[in-house]
């Protein structure tokens, strides 16, 4: 039992350091760019690992309502990545 | 009648001249007279009691804590007033039925009218100064819009706002002064202050009270040198000129000062101040008077000049006094009523007021020259008409009067000012009526129809009436001086006759009268040595001192309030600092109750991207896409952030805060250059950065302070806490307070939401319907464009996801009360999920789907939320009183149903239909001409095709 925990805790460890990782590299990318395609796509990775820390943190702390906080993220995270890049493609969103 | 009644009735009674409006003018005039008339006879219904001496009084407490209770009394003084201001009234309505002509807004003209005169009965009924002050200020703003009636007239609503400038100072002035009375008294009551003569006299605070309570009626009742105000109310129509300066308006300050008499007058300063600025004010109108060409400017200054003589009058401080001036006001009211209505007939009639193209008026208007020279005759002062009675008085006292020492100052002054007083009345007559009849009239004289002859007829008929038999008004004008008295002095056993006998004020009289005379023999040289002289222009220095307020407050404010947000930010942020830095040196500091944690590398990777992004942006603000995208990583990690420190519910409004926002900024943007140009020079970039980081070191430096330490005792938070489940029937204390212990607010909030969407709209549609319209439908996009507009993928995804988002949404509703969620988050994101059709399948494509427009949704919202509060009512519960129980519905779990759910409903609508609102409104504006318009939801769609080649086939 107390490994079981032991090794959730080392996991969570992990998957933290991992995803904190993965939001500095994505950062990096978004101010290099050089597109606005990349940055707009960097903006969604970091978006996607938000969500990933959000749920670890959840399982960390055990608190079961952080977990609609990622649905929501889940959900509309998209919108404005979607938005923006219409934006790039079209100059007006809604037409 | 009650006294209460009395005064509604005209405030109610103003409503129904507007309804009436369509129904024609006569009908429309016979309401107001109808409203008018039994206000008249609800009046005289008290007068067996008001003749008994009994003071009938009418007392409602409105808010007891601060002394304003809605207390009316009614005595001889205050009936006096209340018959004029009634019965004149009358007469005017009647008059002005026939004035006004066709072009005239008849509804509103009556509206004004009564709402006016239900404002001059409160004041005269009141028994509380702060309910005075009231229907005082009430005066003044009716009264604007009355002298103000003929909009299109620029003198009209430049004489407006003088007079609403000049009494609206006083009477904020008199505010003081009756504030700084209630203090001493310790009773805001005016029966009460009246009692306490002694204590108010002694009191050091008396000299302030006075010059300020003095201030309120000298501007109100045009008494030098706020006197000015008045002939430019003159642009008014004549029957608003008749009733403001006859009887009503300038007559309120007289009554104020007749009101306070009891308890301001008999001092020195008393004295001093009243008697030397009516003597002035009666000389200088009257000299002015003469000379002035227009028939109503005469009339004007000839008001100022009588008006001087009863301040005069009330100034002396005597029982005689005060009698003679309650008499004056009588008989002011009837001739110069009267006088102001001939004068009207004359320019209904001639289409002129102006004395040098008339002349010969007499066989031309038999009927208003009779009334008008009865009327001007009394107001000179000639024996058998009621203007030579009080006249006489004002003699009589003026020679008892002694100022400065000077035994013969006053009545010297009181005779020169009544020989000029005599000369204009000559002239008025002379001038207008006598000399031969020309040819040039801009019209053709001849007397008016009945209708509008008759009120003036009836003013003169009372003129001769009390001119002739004065013992008739006797008593009753000792009525009224009783009630001014106050018991403070015997009311004079004086008689009122025509024959004193070879008095003193006999010999001022014949010298008025002669002087008078002579005057007008010598009026040409006279008038030429008036236009030589010298004289100051009261519009132009009241036009200045404005002119120079003006500047000196865009000076002050246009530094601070230039309109550019950047400016706000720096001004805003120094005075914050600066604020909390005085109290953090001044205040004491308590210990630290909790440790500093040691952070640790996720949190602080979180907090080196939020550092970055913001870097980031401070450095490529100049691209908005950029700094757009930037802003949104800010977003993303101050919600994580809200997360990490276990506020799920505030990273979820701010998630979804932040979607909206990006699609509102790119909608904006598309109208937008791409980039900002560089507008600031350095120096003054290096002086935004320093503020910028002293404003972010100072909040970092309360944040650390207030981690370390709680802020208060017992924080308010503990309260909540506390009743939240108790008192709101929810375990979500933000929720809660949200809908219950702030509820009004949150009311509140969502009205100004609404408000704010429907101002985007209303701008975005006055863009479209101005010329811009055109430059936007041709628009030339800025940057190549993609193909495709509404791709299958988005389409597709969005159909799909649609219901998912409703029902987390209505979930997240529906739990809001008892954990994380609610009526504001729910709605941002049924918002979003709508978006996201508009999206992915055009503007045109998600409108035609629209069932109820969003400004109804708003409106919706409001009015649950505002019917949900008044729901509380009927239990007797206060405003927004909420209450909760337990529901089952099968498939679900049980779930509790509170009032606050439904006022929630009122939130969600509110939220959904304002973003809804102001997103549509943005993208209405890029809508551009020659786009194809397609009732499809995606452009290329295979199904489509697949039954279009079946039809081919």
């Amino acid at each position: 039992m107390s490994s079981a925990t032991g090794i959730i805790d080392i996991a969570v460890m992990i998957t933290f350091c991992a995803l904190a990782l993965g939001q500095t590299l994505s950062m990096v990318r978004l101010v290099l760019g050089p597109s606005y395609g990349d940055r707009i796509l960097a903006l969604d990775t970091m978006v996607i690992n938000s969500l990933g820390l959000v749920v670890v943190l959840g399982i960390h702390q055990g608190v079961q309502i952080y977990f609609e906080v990622t649905l929501l993220i889940a959900m509309l995270g998209f919108v404005s990545t979607v938005a923006l890049a219409r934006f790039l493609l079209r100059g007006d969103i809604i037409e | 009648m009650s006294l209460f009644i009395l005064v509604a009735l005209p405030f109610l009674g103003a409503l129904l001249p507007g309804l009436m409006n369509s129904a024609g003018r006569s009908a429309c005039a016979g309401v107001t007279f109808t409203v008018s008339l039994t206000a008249f006879i609800g009046l005289l219904t008290n007068l067996p009691s008001v003749l008994a001496g009994e003071v009938v009084t009418a007392r409602v407490d409105w808010m007891p804590v601060l002394g304003l209770n809605f207390t009316l009394m009614l005595d001889g003084l205050g009936f006096f007033f209340a018959l004029l201001i009634l019965g004149i009234g009358l007469l005017i309505i009647a008059y002005g039925r026939n004035y006004l002509s066709r072009e005239d807004n008849m509804g509103q003209f009556f509206t004004y009218l009564l709402l006016f005169q239900g404002a001059m009965v409160g004041i005269v009924l009141s028994d509380n100064v702060l309910l005075l002050l009231i229907f005082w200020e009430l005066t003044s703003l009716s009264s604007f819009l009355l002298i103000g009636y003929w909009k299109h007239l620029p003198e009209g609503r430049q004489g407006a706002r003088m007079a609403l400038t000049v009494t609206g100072m006083g009477g904020l002035a008199m505010i003081g002064g009756m504030l700084i009375l209630g203090q001493i008294v310790g009773s805001y009551d005016l029966s009460v202050i009246l009692q306490n003569r002694e204590l108010i006299q002694a009191d050091p605070l008396y000299l302030p009270a006075l010059i300020l309570i003095l201030l309120g009626c000298f501007t109100k009742s045009a008494q030098f040198p706020f006197h000015f105000w008045l002939p430019h109310a003159m642009a008014a129509p004549t029957p608003v000129s008749a009733y403001l300066h006859s009887a009503t308006m300038v007559k309120a300050g007289i009554f104020l000062m007749a009101r306070m008499w009891p308890v301001l007058s008999g001092t020195p300063e008393w004295f001093v101040i009243v008697t030397t600025a009516g003597l002035v004010t009666m000389c200088i109108g009257a000299v002015i008077a003469l000379f002035k060409h227009d028939l109503k400017a005469l009339l004007a200054f000839s008001t100022v000049s009588h008006l001087g003589l009863i301040t005069m009058l009330l100034g002396t401080g005597t029982a005689f006094g005060a009698m003679a001036a309650m008499f004056h006001i009588l008989n002011h009211a009837t001739f110069k009523a009267a006088l102001f209505m001939s004068a009207g007939i004359i320019d209904h009639e001639a289409h002129t007021r102006d004395i040098r193209r008339l002349g010969g008026l007499r066989t031309l208007m038999p009927v208003t020259f009779v009334i008008a020279t009865l009327a001007a005759l009394s107001m000179a002062g000639i024996p058998l008409l009621n203007g030579f009675l009080s006249k006489e008085m004002m003699l009589e006292e003026a020679n008892h009067t002694v100022l400065f020492n000077v035994p013969w100052l006053v009545p010297v002054l009181a005779t020169v000012g009544s020989v000029f007083s005599a000369a204009y009345c000559f002239r008025l007559i002379g001038h207008t009526f006598f000399g031969p009849v020309r040819d040039d009239y801009p019209a053709k004289p001849h007397d008016p129809p009945a209708g509008l002859w008759m009120p003036p007829a009836i003013l003169v008929v009372l003129v001769v009436v009390i001119g002739v038999a004065p013992f008739l008004a006797e008593p009753f004008v000792k009525l009224v001086t009783a009630s001014v008295l106050g018991g403070e002095a015997e009311v004079p056993k004086a008689y009122f006759k025509i024959w004193h006998g070879l008095v003193p004020a006999l010999y001022m009289s014949i010298i008025a009268t002669v002087g008078g005379l002579i005057l007008l023999m010598v009026f040409k040289p006279a008038l030429r040595i008036w236009d030589g002289a010298p004289r100051p222009e009261a519009k132009v220095i009241f036009e200045a001192i404005v002119e120079a307020a003006a500047t000196l407050a865009q000076k002050l404010i246009l530094p601070l309030h230039n309109g550019a947000f950047s400016r706000y930010a720096a001004i805003g942020s120094v005075a914050i600092i600066g604020a909390g830095f005085h109290a953090w040196s001044t205040g004491q500091v308590g210990p630290a109750t909790r440790t500093a944690q040691a952070a640790d590398p996720v949190a602080i990777a979180g907090w080196g991207m939020l550092v970055a992004a913001t870097v980031g942006l401070v450095f490529l603000h100049r691209n908005r896409l950029l700094s757009l995208i930037l802003i949104g990583i800010v977003g993303l990690m101050v919600s994580i952030g809200f997360v990490f420190f276990s506020a799920p519910d505030l990273a979820m409004t701010q998630f979804t805060v932040e979607v909206v926002t990006i699609i509102l900024l790119l909608l904006a943007l598309n109208f937008l250059p791409k980039t900002t140009p560089v507008e600031s020079s350095v120096l003054r970039r290096v002086r935004d950065v320093a503020v910028a980081v002293a404003g972010g070191v100072a909040t970092f430096g309360i944040a650390y302070h207030f981690l370390l330490r709680d802020a208060v005792t017992t924080p308010i938070s503990e309260f909540h806490l506390a009743n939240s489940y108790k008192g709101g029937g929810g375990t979500n204390v933000v929720n809660v307070i949200l809908v219950d212990f702030r509820g009004f607010d949150t009311y509140g909030e969502i009205i100004v939401l609404g408000i704010a969407a429907l101002l985007i709209y209303a701008l975005t549609q006055s863009l479209l319907g101005g010329p811009v319209r055109a430059r936007l439908l041709n628009r030339k996009p800025d940057q190549p464009r993609a193909g495709d507009m509404h791709p299958m993928m988005m389409v597709v995804l969005t159909r799909v996801i649609m219901p998912v988002v409703m029902m987390v949404g209505f979930y997240i509703f529906l739990r809001g009360h008892n954990e994380p969620g609610g009526g504001f988050i729910a709605g941002l994101i049924v918002s979003i999920g709508v978006v996201m059709q508009y999206m992915a399948s055009g503007f045109n494509w998600a409108s035609a789907r629209l069932h109820y427009p969003y400004h109804g949704v708003i409106g919706a919202g409001v009015l649950v939320a505002g019917l949900t509060g008044i729901g509380s009512w009927f239990v007797n519960k206060p405003f927004l009183t909420s209450d909760f129980t337990y529901v089952r519905i099968p498939p679900f779990e049980k779930f509790e149903l509170a009032t606050a759910a439904l006022f929630d409903v009122g939130v969600f609508l509110a939220v959904v239909g304002a973003v809804m609102l102001s997103l549509e409104s943005f993208s209405r504006l890029a809508r551009r001409a020659h786009e194809p318009e397609t009732e499809h939801p995606m452009d290329i769609d295979p199904s489509r095709d697949v039954e279009d080649a079946k039809g081919a086939v």
